[in-house]
């Protein structure tokens, strides 16, 4: 058998990731639904105010892209951490930190960007100009991937607890909190004629730190997890 | 079936040692074992044996780096294990009881996927080969949710098919791997761990049916003797 590089190995994991959603499709469509669904309540419920819906789009926006982000932390590493397949991972040839990167990655990509991806079509419904799209995309781009890897610490953290579930929310929504000022804040700043660029500048300074210091706090919990 | 491990043989052995110092493990409140200290060479087989809850497991997890020991070392070839983290992760093979089997992938995509997390590439033609040495060659293609567990298990030994060179490989830490097989199964694999114990390798074990080895290739390790 040939060795093969370190580069192989991590996208043999994505490639996995990737494949294990595909199979399973409902689980991944039931959160976009639930974002698209969530969001297009809003409209419905407050009625036909222009004005109304276009001040509380980002916040609306913002916080049912939170939570449809929650709804799949659970499933991060709960089903190889059942199977057996994390004790695998943790005892692969490459670092812990790099393939709990690869698995986060993976994660942003199935629940994270086809928010992105969907979010100019909701704002439509809130009636939300040119502009106050394009930057609320760019912060779902650049706030998507935190919530990811922050949920990635709780999802690991609460491995094989019983109500895991609630404990995640506890945990974690919290830390959201920063993620969801800057980035409702970076559109609400558009709509009100000010320039987004503080916003959008401290949700990429987020998005560095936690890339650094997500993947390595979660290495650390699965591994205590797993004892 | 045991072409690799032969031409193994037929090269210099690397010696390898797997030293365990004053090892303690506790289980919550409880002291499985304390002041365990053994070492294990290259060629040689290791039994371990003990009742249910003797800490069979946690010895085998401790030493393949999964949890913590409560104090004591464990090194290989006089390194910390901890200090060579990925090194020694990438040397071991470990086969727990958990079989690591995705359900929605096919048997050979769950074998193919194993070993490519361990940094070697297999192709189909050496998964298939391992899968037919195993005797579900015509389980390749199933998806793993409709596989028996003996079938499962089946699958999670495929790995020792094909990690079977002790030069990559030089170590297995196999918790229970007779259980769920049927007997002709068992000696297929009893013997396919001896050509592996003697083409160089190094193996543990635990089992609760006395495995038919060697008498001068295994080594015992009585648990609950060591607790006291």
């Amino acid at each position: 058998m040939d060795k093969i590089s370190t580069f192989a190995v991590i996208s043999h994991i994505f490639q996995r990731e990737i494949t294990l959603a595909w199979r399973r499709r409902a689980d991944l469509l039931s959160v976009f639904f639930f974002f698209m669904i969530a969001a297009s309540l809003f409209p419905l419920g407050l009625g036909s105010d222009p004005k109304l819906l276009h001040t509380i789009a980002p916040s609306v926006l913002w916080v049912c892209a939170l939570l449809s982000c929650m709804l799949s932390l659970p499933r991060m590493f709960a089903a190889d951490y059942a199977d057996g397949t994390l004790e695998q991972l943790m005892l692969s040839n490459q670092p812990a930190v790099l393939i709990v990167f690869v698995k986060t990655v993976a994660h942003w990509v199935l629940s994270g960007l086809p928010l992105v991806l969907v979010a100019p079509v909701i704002g439509l419904q809130f009636s939300l100009e040119a502009a106050s799209l394009k930057v609320m995309a760019i912060s779902l781009l650049l706030g998507t991937p935190v919530l990811s890897l922050i949920g990635s610490i709780g999802g690991a953290l609460t491995l094989g607890l019983r109500g895991g579930g609630v404990l995640i929310a506890l945990l974690v929504l919290p830390l959201y909190i920063p993620v969801l000022v800057f980035g409702a804040g970076a559109v609400n700043a558009v709509s009100i004629g000010m320039s987004p660029n503080g916003g959008l500048s401290l949700l990429g300074a987020m998005l560095a730190i936690a890339m650094v210091f997500s993947p390595i706090l979660t290495a650390y919990a699965l591994k205590v997890s797993l004892e | 079936m045991n072409d690799m491990a032969s031409t193994a043989a037929a090269n210099t052995i690397t010696a390898n040692q797997l030293t365990i110092d004053q090892l303690a493990c506790v289980r919550g409140e409880r002291v499985l074992f304390k002041q365990l200290s053994f070492a294990l060479k290259s060629q040689q087989l290791l039994y371990i044996q003990g009742q249910n809850g003797s800490g069979k497991t946690t010895l085998l997890r401790a030493i393949a780096s999964l949890s913590s020991p409560a104090a004591g070392k464990i090194s290989w070839n006089e390194n910390d294990i901890k200090a060579l983290a990925e090194d020694y992760h990438g040397q071991l093979l470990y086969i727990g009881h958990l079989p690591s089997i995705k359900d929605d992938l096919t048997t050979l995509e769950n074998v193919q996927f194993n070993t490519a997390l361990s940094g070697y590439a297999v192709s189909k033609a050496q998964a298939i080969a391992a899968l037919e040495a195993l005797g579900i060659k015509r389980c390749a293609h199933l998806p793993a949710r409709v596989l028996s567990q003996g079938q499962k298990r089946r699958t999670a030994l495929a790995q020792l098919w094909l990690r079977n060179t002790p030069d990559n490989t030089p170590l297995w830490i196999l918790d229970e791997p007779f259980t769920a097989l049927d007997s002709e199964m068992i000696a297929t694999l009893t013997a396919h761990i001896q050509a592996y114990v003697q083409a160089g390798g190094m193996v543990l074990f635990t089992s609760h049916q006395t495995p038919d080895f060697d008498a001068d290739l295994m080594q015992h390790l009585q648990l609950d003797a060591a607790n006291g």
